[in-house]
């Protein structure tokens, strides 16, 4: 340094400053007189949509923010109404949220965990989301969970199907409709042990970040049970689009399954990696080579094409029940958009329409009077069945279906066919079973 | 003040004025209006321009002084995150501990780094710090798991011991950042009119030390130390000829700036406390290049501004939609309000990336001292105009700093 003439005056009159500075901060501590974080005053209530437009998973997320429109104009009255005349919970007036219009913001998690919290965080800090949903990655939806349960708003996850999200991670103000690995390997056991039989060895190919850790770990479980063997679980980065050197091994491993924990883009990719491999029509230990993938879309099946003709996998919901709600949504989704939703918009649609419900009912937008409200609460017609929020960990319990990719598709829509409908019961868990152990929901925040 | 001459002190103020100012100046338009969608000011985003400028800063100190790009600075920058989670995990949620350790650890970090990929200089020495960033992500992102969580990203849970502090709260959830006892995510807010202005406890801890690394870095541009580095960028060759091992003025300046990244990466941990993999990618290493650029490199001001000219972009484009397009154009007839939204819908909400490719591109070209040489035109083209009024020679020309 080259000219520090420090004289005792000097010294003191810096640190003055210097101290004045640091107390500063003190005087702006004060909080607003609001009850919680961002209270709605005015006559508009903002919720928040995170969803990823860029990335693996940015087919998802392009279906989750129609869904959400969908469900913003049902909400404030305009459109058919949707679901909202089938769900069971007849709060809803069309009239808004408490009276008060629902306005949105939008905003790009490009599948990251750090560029969704900061978009979440602007939601929350400029535009005043009283409510954050979406996300279409159970690393993303955990990290926004996590930041809205200190920040003081309701979390409504998207499509993740981690088991950590109501598992080890689950928060006070997070609520999940989607099924989890668990429910996944659950429900496909019982199919797949009466298509392939009982002695079979698997292959895992993962996806590596923390859903397709608790899937691998459920499937592989699911599939032990049934006297299967695992022989080989090899994780694959996220931001991967060619499989060409996973699948090679997958060949002289001696497996005769192949699992694909992959979701999204991913799963395209390795899929159409594997069948350009031969994969399907090689014989393995007497038996023939069969693929897997336990967590399945349309747009999945859409963006692999012919290869996912008799392929098997479970879904959260598809767009052929029959069931009234579901027929109510893929009317009013079809009249909007012209072609039918994913299970991504679904889910997202209707816990758009649960959060709203629960305000309703709990006359309140206080986050810790809303969990209040969506905790143990038993509802129907929103397209699976009877279905209940379970309180010990904000996790939705509902019938899972298992589908195959469609051999003789009559449109470009009709891809999956669904194989069987596995009930609530039998994918029902303990709260405090061994893969969702550790977690802790903690008390509710309303921030502020 | 403080040891430096009349020029550079008032650069001092200036970007203390800006920095301590910055809720107000950020938040020019009303609450209710239709221009609040570019309002900037509040707490997150003016967090990240202080941070992202003190990773700028550091950059620049290595980048602008000696001219060697690295392009693996982020790796800094999330190991410094990595430290301060894991000091919020196990010592407690003061953000003393963690800003320090998270210095340390990059410190040592780059130590390392840099006595590897300083034996080359240029395209090599670039390269080299890629894959050792690419390196560290890789195993932030997938071998080093029970570390680093993955892909998921290093986070609180009520479980951590945090020895000096508590596990929860009284109500049983996890406690916040502070500083003794401030809250770093308190923030005051004030209604003047139709504006709300947020002051935020976390941001001005983040602006003051800022200040800080600001007036580090222009005592280290005026410092013999300082011209031994600009000596090195000129002419390495020369030096080594004249018998003057450069090796350790260019390791010094390589710790510096990661000391500096790692000490933004500490304060985005204490400002949000998570860490994830993502933030040691090499897009991330590549933006603060784009900052520094920008902004103008070798410049002391400059950095500071392209950081927030690019993290205004990521966050205040990136969130507008068609839906908001429509509101603004409302008033067209409905032909051509559609044709105006499709025309500019490329360059919103996820095309953000597009427009700030173009803006980065004219800057490049025509300005090639960044915006700062912009705001030197302007400023010269002004005393030039006033100087014809004056009927007087316009002064001398002050050299690109």
């Amino acid at each position: 340094m080259s000219k520090f003439d420090a004289s005792r005056r000097r010294v003191l009159k810096t640190g003055a400053i210097a101290g004045a500075g640091v107390a500063l901060p003190t005087i702006f501590t004060a909080s607003s007189a609001a009850a919680f974080t961002n209270e709605p005053t005015g006559g508009t209530v903002t919720l928040g949509f995170n969803v990823p437009q860029t990335g693996p998973y940015a087919d998802e997320g392009a279906d989750e923010l129609r869904a959400y429109e969908l469900a913003v104009e049902h909400l404030n009255g305009g459109g058919d109404g949707g679901m909202m005349n089938t769900f069971s919970s007849k709060a809803l007036q069309g009239n808004g949220i408490l009276g008060k219009k629902v306005e949105y913001v939008t905003g790009d998690t490009q599948t990251k965990s750090d560029a969704a919290r900061a978009s979440a965080k602007s939601m929350i800090e400029k535009d005043g989301a009283v409510m954050i949903t979406g996300g279409s990655s159970s690393g993303v939806a955990i990290a926004v969970q996590g930041l809205c349960q200190e920040a003081g708003v309701i979390f409504m996850a998207g499509l993740t199907h981690s088991n950590d999200t109501t598992g080890k991670d689950k928060k006070a103000n997070g609520f999940r409709h989607f099924f989890n690995g668990y429910m996944s390997g659950a429900a496909l056991a019982p199919v797949l042990k009466n298509l392939y039989g009982t002695d079979r060895t698997a292959y895992h190919l993962t996806a590596d970040y923390t859903w397709g850790w608790t899937q691998e770990e459920s499937i592989a479980a699911a599939t032990e049970a049934l006297g299967w063997q695992t022989v080989n679980k090899v994780r694959t980065p996220l931001a991967a689009t060619d499989f060409s050197s996973y699948i090679a091994p997958v060949l002289n491993s001696g497996a005769d399954v192949l699992v694909l924990n992959h979701y999204g883009g991913n799963m395209v990719n390795s899929l159409t990696n594997a069948v350009q491999f031969g994969l399907r029509d090689k014989v393995v230990n007497g038996k023939n080579f069969e693929i897997v993938v336990p967590l399945y879309s349309r747009l999945m099946a859409k963006g692999a094409g012919e290869n996912v003709k008799g392929i098997h996998g479970s879904t959260n919901w598809h767009w052929t029940l029959q069931d009234e709600g579901s027929k109510a949504f893929v009317k009013s989704f079809g009249t909007k958009y012209g072609f039918p939703p994913s299970q991504a918009a679904h889910t997202c649609y209707v816990q758009t329409l649960l959060y709203a419900d629960a305000v309703e009912r709990a006359g309140s937008f206080n986050p810790c009077a809303v969990a209040e409200a969506l905790e143990g609460f038993e509802f129907d017609g929103m397209g699976n069945g009877p279905t209940l929020y379970r309180a010990e960990d904000h996790q939705c319990f509902k019938d899972v279906l298992v589908v195959r990719g469609k051999e003789n598709p009559t449109s470009e829509f009709d891809l999956l066919e669904v194989v069987e409908v596995t009930p609530r019961a039998q994918v029902e868990y303990a709260p405090d079973h061994p893969m969702f152990a550790g977690g802790n929901l903690g008390a509710c925040n309303p921030g502020a | 003040m403080f040891g430096l001459d009349k020029k550079d002190t008032s650069k001092l103020i200036i970007v203390a004025c800006l920095a301590l100012l910055a809720p107000f100046i950020l938040n020019p338009f009303p609450t209710d209006s239709a221009l609040a969608q570019f309002n900037a000011g509040y707490p997150d985003l003016m967090q990240r321009f202080v941070i992202f400028g003190i990773f700028a800063i550091g950059f620049n100190i290595l980048f602008g002084l000696t001219g060697y790009l690295s392009f693996g600075h982020a790796a800094f920058l999330g190991v410094g995150s990595y430290s301060a989670v894991w000091m919020f995990k196990l010592i407690g949620m003061n953000v003393i501990p963690a800003i320090v350790l998270s210095v340390i650890v990059a410190g040592l970090f780059a130590l390392l780094i840099g006595f590897v990929s300083l034996r080359r200089s240029g395209i090599y020495f670039s390269i080299l710090t890629l894959a050792f960033a690419q390196m560290s992500f890789n195993l932030a992102y997938s071998v080093l798991t029970p570390i680093t969580n993955g892909e998921t990203g290093l986070q609180l849970t009520l479980e951590d011991p945090r020895i000096l502090g508590v596990s929860a709260t009284a109500d049983g959830s996890i406690p916040v950042t502070n500083l003794f006892g401030l809250e770093m995510r308190s923030t005051f807010e004030m209604a003047v009119g139709p504006w709300a202005f947020q002051f935020n406890a976390g941001y001005y801890l983040c602006a003051l030390i800022m200040l800080a690394a600001f007036y580090l870095s222009i005592r280290i541009f005026r410092s013999p130390f300082g011209m031994m580095l600009r000596a090195v960028k000129s002419n390495q060759q020369r030096m080594n000829y004249t018998g003057l091992n450069t090796r350790p003025y260019t390791l010094a300046a390589f710790v510096i700036s990661g000391m500096y990244a790692g000490l933004a990466g500490g304060l985005m941990a204490s400002m949000d406390p998570l860490a994830g993999a993502e933030r040691m990618q090499w897009t991330a290493s590549g933006e603060v290049v784009l900052m520094t650029i920008l902004g103008g490199a070798g410049t002391l001001i400059g950095p500071v501004l392209g950081a927030g000219f690019i993290k205004y972009f990521e966050n205040i484009f990136s969130k507008i939609n068609d839906n908001v397009l429509h509101t603004w154009f409302s008033f067209l007839p409905d032909g051509m309000e559609d044709a105006v939204v499709f025309i500019i819908h490329p360059f919103i909400g996820k095309g953000w990336h597009l427009t700030l490719g173009i803006l980065f591109m004219l800057v490049v070209i025509f300005l090639p001292g960044g915006l700062v040489e912009g705001g030197q035109r302007i400023k010269g083209w002004l005393s030039r105009r006033k100087a014809k009024d004056g009927g007087k020679a316009a002064g001398e020309t002050n050299p690109a700093e």
